[in-house]
Formats: structure tokens, sequence, C-alpha cells
């Protein structure tokens, strides 16, 4: 089996070996043994040349995000393990966490493998379905809401995805054999012969639906409840990662569009989208109460920074949208650990009730200011690398444009940053009963801090394989 | 294949059937009709799975079809009755908006998509490019009806119905790569979809279905 489909099938049968697994100090120690091999496997799958393998492929383009990826699961599933019992789950709902989440890793990494669109497709439902028991798993109120609009939205959402696909391959049916008939290769290489108006359409429908996925604004309503309900986890990966398989899904399907000289120009789509989810993200998170949503809606605006960036274009844009989804990834699920376990630890997930985090907690406050500081933008971190490129490029492109994705970002940064002091500044609040001892505190902390290393390093200092795929995927996307 | 030939009718009649059931499923007001109605639109649809695999000879089409039937001609419509039976709603009349507007908007939207549509695929065969346009009717107004409703059963069937549209366009793009196996997996999450319904228990908790009252529970209250 090549190693494509043998990263695939090892994640999803250590899901069904976890599933057989009721006791929780077990199962959580397994899922990280399988994690840190799955880590290994991609990296194995990095260090092999480009190929394509049936309906799989590794390209410049999705080779650092499988790396992200399993670099992401492995760190959650060690902050899973320290910090697990506080969710209280019985011994059927930690057999289901753990197959929920190998699932979700085989699926996410199938998705950002997948070079034929049906199969890419089929990955992205079978990724959904798994995060959605798993935003629901407590029951209460609340998460039955953010479940049921989850998997309604994203439900509606894919289905249109799956329409576009078939009208994609409507418009490339002539030209193209029956068995590469969804292969984005094939169909790349066809995508200028294709009827135009046919490839609109399915660019039109390609993008509503996994454009919802993506959390961009008007479609975005599923995302801050599904960020804030389910297990902290669940919030890392769903933020980390999925969006970027829903993303570069949206990239596959611009490229061939972008292929076709006739087509309508796909460009000025993500633009207007990404431009609205920065300024709708940028207002709402002044009214957020609720420390999760308000970082779901800090997602939606990463989102649209990206898209943004995508719709600009350029070698120089691309770039900068590709590093904004690696940075926003590695930083995303950094803050995601901190605020998780800040709101374990206070008992409250209110803006409110969480203060002064530097005093009672040192490890996880400080941790949590400098993420909080990487996400809004702040130097050495990732994000501020990919920000600056991106403003540059928009300046010599479309600076009008340019300004409004300014003053998004601007009042974006200033609500992160009252939050930043509010939570880990103020005046100290209770502890709630029932903390960690000392060395679990300590491994929920170490994911936090080691994703700050990883986002300074990228920051500071590319390593040049990885810039000069990076350069690739850019040009890749056209 | 060409105009006027048995294998165009039919495909032709087949979907119209599920189109004119997506007009049923939307003025249908008590919640028992509505399912019956989505019953009989899975069946039609099951119909024209199995007639496409006989005019175009690919007999994996067949298994969609068998599929299709199975699931949302008997199994899912059962299903669902029985939720309506467990949360005593048989007599409740919805009243979203009324029969004139919803068809009006509905009729609307076929024109847009047949508008829409035909002109995009001109390269196409003429039976793929009416079967799609006839397609995005179904899947248009399968989230018409998801609109219009507030009852989370009658949304899942909006959603079912929008799905059937989705499957109705697959099997009519003749060689299409993976139908099958794309059917099935939009089936299995359709399938996902009602067993959510099952799991959540949304009356049992909210002591009704209307999704309105979820809007309570954002989590961001005081």
């Amino acid at each position: 089996m090549p190693l494509q489909w043998a990263i695939v099938f090892f994640a999803w049968g250590g899901a069904v070996a976890l599933a057989a697994v009721p006791r929780l100090r077990t199962a959580t120690m397994l899922n990280v043994g399988i994690s840190a091999v799955f880590f290994l496997l991609a990296v194995a799958l990095a260090l092999q040349p480009f190929a394509q393998h049936g309906w799989t492929h590794t390209d410049a383009l999705n080779t650092p995000f499988i790396l992200v990826s399993a670099f992401v699961g492995l760190t959650t599933s060690v902050f899973s393990a320290a910090t697990l019992d506080q969710e209280g789950f019985d011994h059927w709902r930690i057999r289901a966490y753990h197959a929920a989440y190998q699932v979700f890793m085989g699926a996410q990494t199938l998705a950002l493998l997948a070079d034929n669109l049906g199969v890419m497709w089929v990955a992205i439902e079978i990724a959904t379905l798994a995060t959605v028991s798993m935003v629901g798993v407590h029951r209460t109120p609340a998460a039955f809401e953010a479940a049921w609009k989850f998997f309604i939205l994203c439900g509606v959402g894919i289905a249109l995805a799956l329409f576009g696909t078939i009208v994609l391959y409507l418009a490339a049916q002539p030209l193209l054999h029956e068995e590469t008939g969804l292969s984005w290769a094939a169909l790349m290489g066809v995508a200028a012969r294709c009827d135009p108006n046919t490839l609109n359409l399915a660019f039109a429908f390609l993008l509503l639906g996994y454009g919802t996925k993506a959390g961009l604004v008007p479609l975005h309503s599923w995302l801050p409840d599904a960020h804030a309900e389910g297990p902290v986890p669940i919030s890392a990966v769903l933020s980390g990662l999925l969006l970027n398989a829903a993303m570069l899904a949206v990239l596959r399907a611009k490229s061939i569009v972008g292929a076709n000289p006739d087509a309508i120009a796909p460009g000025p789509f993500l633009l207007a989208l990404g431009l609205a989810s920065v300024l709708l993200a940028s207002v709402s998170l002044w009214r957020r109460r609720d420390v999760r949503r308000f970082f779901g809606w800090s997602s939606i605006e990463h989102m649209g920074i990206v898209a943004f960036a995508f719709g600009l274009g350029g070698a120089a844009a691309n770039l900068a949208g590709l590093l904004h989804l690696l940075g926003h990834s590695v930083i995303k699920s950094a803050v995601f650990f901190g605020v998780g376990r800040a709101a374990q630890a206070k008992g409250s997930q209110k803006i409110a009730d969480i203060s002064g985090l530097v005093a009672t907690h040192p490890a996880l406050g400080w941790g949590l200011a400098f993420a909080i500081a990487g996400i809004a933008g702040m130097p050495p971190f990732l994000l501020f690398v990919s920000e600056f490129r991106l403003l540059t490029a928009a300046a010599a492109e479309a600076p009008w444009l340019g300004i409004a994705l300014v003053v998004g970002m601007v009042m974006a940064l200033a609500a992160l940053i009252t939050v930043l002091q509010a939570l880990c500044f103020g005046p100290p609040t209770p502890d709630a009963a029932g903390a960690l001892d000392g060395w679990r505190e300590a491994a929920a902390a170490a994911p936090l801090w080691l994703h700050l290393a990883v986002a300074t390093l990228l920051g500071l200092a590319m390593p040049g394989a990885l810039g000069a795929m990076l350069a690739e995927a850019a040009r890749i996307i056209g | 294949m060409s105009f006027g030939q048995l294998g165009y009718d039919v495909a032709h009649l087949l979907g119209g059937g599920v189109l004119l059931l997506s007009f049923v499923l939307l003025y249908q007001r008590r919640i028992g009709a509505v399912i019956n109605a989505f019953a009989t639109q899975g069946t039609l649809l099951a119909l024209a799975a199995a007639w496409q695999a006989h005019a175009q000879g690919a007999p994996g089409l067949y298994l969609t079809a068998v599929l299709a039937f199975a699931a949302k001609g008997v199994l899912i419509p059962l299903a669902l009755h029985a939720i309506v039976r467990r949360l005593d709603l048989h007599r409740s009349v919805e009243t979203a908006l009324g029969v004139g507007l919803s068809m009006t908007a509905g009729v609307a939207l076929v024109g847009l998509s047949i508008l829409v549509v035909l002109p995009a695929t001109e390269g196409a065969r003429a039976l793929a490019r009416e079967d799609v346009a006839l397609a995005l009717s179904v899947v248009l107004l399968g989230m018409l009806m998801m609109i219009t409703r507030r009852n989370a059963i009658s949304q899942v069937i909006g959603l079912l119905s929008l799905e059937n549209g989705l499957i109705l366009a697959a099997i009519g793009v003749a060689g299409m790569p993976l139908v099958v196996e794309l059917s099935t997996a939009a089936l299995v999450l359709m399938v996902a979809v009602v067993a959510g319904v099952f799991a959540f228990q949304i009356r049992e908790r909210f002591d009704t279905l209307d999704t309105g009252s979820l809007e309570e529970h954002r989590g961001e209250g005081r």
C-alpha cells in the first residue's frame, strides 16, 4: 500500500482500536501514541518525492499542510491526555471521543491528499460527521444548538459542493477519459479548453459549498458555536485543521477556473467574501462575552484575511495567504489550548469570569498572552510575517481594498488586545475546584509553548526547503 | 440518444416527477403528508436511477437505485413517522409561509435554474443539461423548504429532498466516475442527519421541535 493510503488507514485503524478502550488513562495514552506514529508517517511522506497514486497525490500545495496537521494532531492529543478528565466523560463517551478524533485525523489528511475531487468531497464529509458528534457530546441545550446548526449548515454546504463537483465534471466531460474524470491534475490539464460558462456555474457552487466549511461570511454562523461547545481539543483541531482543508478545496476549485482565460475571474469573489468576513468579524469580536466564541470569531477573521490574499492572487499574495493559513493553524490551536485550560481552571467560559491568569497560573497566563499577541499579528510570530507580506502586496495591487482590510484588522487587533488584558492581567478571579496535579498542568501548558516556539521559528527563520515548497505552491494556485 | 427517443422521454418524465414532488413538499402542511410525499419522491428517484442504469448501460447505477429505494422510499420515512409518533406531532400544522407565496417562490426558482443552467452548459449533451436544470430546481426547492419551515423534522426533509436533487444530477451525467460511491456517501450523510434527530432528541429537552426555540440557547446569555 502506498504511504498516502497507509497514513490514512493507520489513523482509521487506530480509531477502531480506541473504540474498544473504555479506560480513560489507557485510551489517552494510546491516542498520543497513535498520533505520534501518525506524525512520523507524515514526516516520511513529506520526505518522499512528489507523486500521484491513483486517487491521491502529494504536491507542494498539500505537503506543508499535511505536516502541520499531523503536528497539531500530536500536540492536541498530548493536551487532551492531560486535561480530558475535566470534561467528565463516561466510558462510552471516552470511546466515542477518541475514535472520532482519529477518524477526523484520517479523513482530514485524506481531504488534503486527495487528487480526485470526489474522494476529497467524501473525506471532508467524513471529517464533518466525526466532529459533529463531538460538538454535541455534552448534551446541554447550547451544545445541541451548536451541533444542530453545524450539522444543517454544513450539510447544505457540502451538498452544494457535491453539486459543483458534478457540474465541474459536466464541463470537462467531452475532453476526458472516464477514469480520470474527477482528477484535479487531469482537470487542470484540460481546464483551458472546457466550456467557460459551465466552469463558472461549477465554481459558484464549489465556492459556496466549501466556503461554508471554511467559515466565510455570510456562511459562517455555525462556526463560533461549534468552537465553543465541544471538548476543548476538538475546538483546536476544528480551527487549526478543518478550516485549512476547506480552504484548500476552495483553492483547488479556484485554480481550475483560473486556468481558463474565458471563464469568470475567481479572484473578486474571494476578495468580496474575505473582506466581508474580516469586517463583520472585527465588529462582532467586540460583542462577545464567551471566550471560546470570541476566538471562533477570530478564526472567521483570519479565514477572511486568507481568502482576501488568494483573491488578490499573484505569487506574493498567494505566498502570504499560505503562510497565514499555516500560522493560523499553529497559533490558533495554541490559543484554544490556553483558553480551554483557563476555562476549566476557572470553571466558566465567560470572559468576565476569567481574569488575572498571569497571577494565578503563570505558565498558562504568559503562554496565553503570547499566543493572543501572536494571533493578533504581533512580531515575532508567523502571522506578523504573513500579514506584512499581504499588506505590501495589497498596497501595490489594490490600495483601496487594502485600506478596508487594514481597518478590519486594526479593529480586530484592538479587540484581541482588550481581551488579552482582561484574561491575563486583570484582577485575579477565584479558581474552580479540582485543580490538575503538577505534571499534568505542565503537560497541558507544554503544547501551548511548543506551538509558540514553532510559530516564532517559522516567523524568523523559515527552513529553506519549506520556503521553497511554499513558493512553488503559490505558483500552483495561480 | 437523440431528441424524441424513448430513453430521453422517460428520463425527463421521472426527473419531472421528482421536481413535482418537491412542489408537493413545499405546500403540504401536515407533517405525516410531508413524510409520505418525501417517500414518493425517493421512490421516483430510485426509478430514475434504475432507468439511467438501463439507458446508459451502467449496471452500477442499479445499486444506487436499490439503495435509494430502500433508504429514501422505505426506511427513512418509517423512521421519521416513528419520531413523529413518539413526539406526538401528528396534528401539528405549520404556517411558516403561505401556500401561494411559497408556490410563487418555487416557480421563480425553477425559472431561475433553467435560465442559469441552459445557457451555461451549451457544450454538454441535451439530456445531461436538461437533467442538471431539473436537478438544480430540486436542490433550490429543497433549500426553499428549509428556509420556510421552522420545524426541525420539516427542515431535515428539506435537506433530504435537496440531496435527492444531487443524486438526480449525478445519475444524469453519463459516464461520471464514482457516481455510486458518491451517492452512497451522500446517503450516509443524510442517514446521519436523521440519526441526529433521534440522538439529539430536541423535543425532549425543549418541549418543541420549533428550531426557533433553539435560538435562546446560544451560550451568550449572561
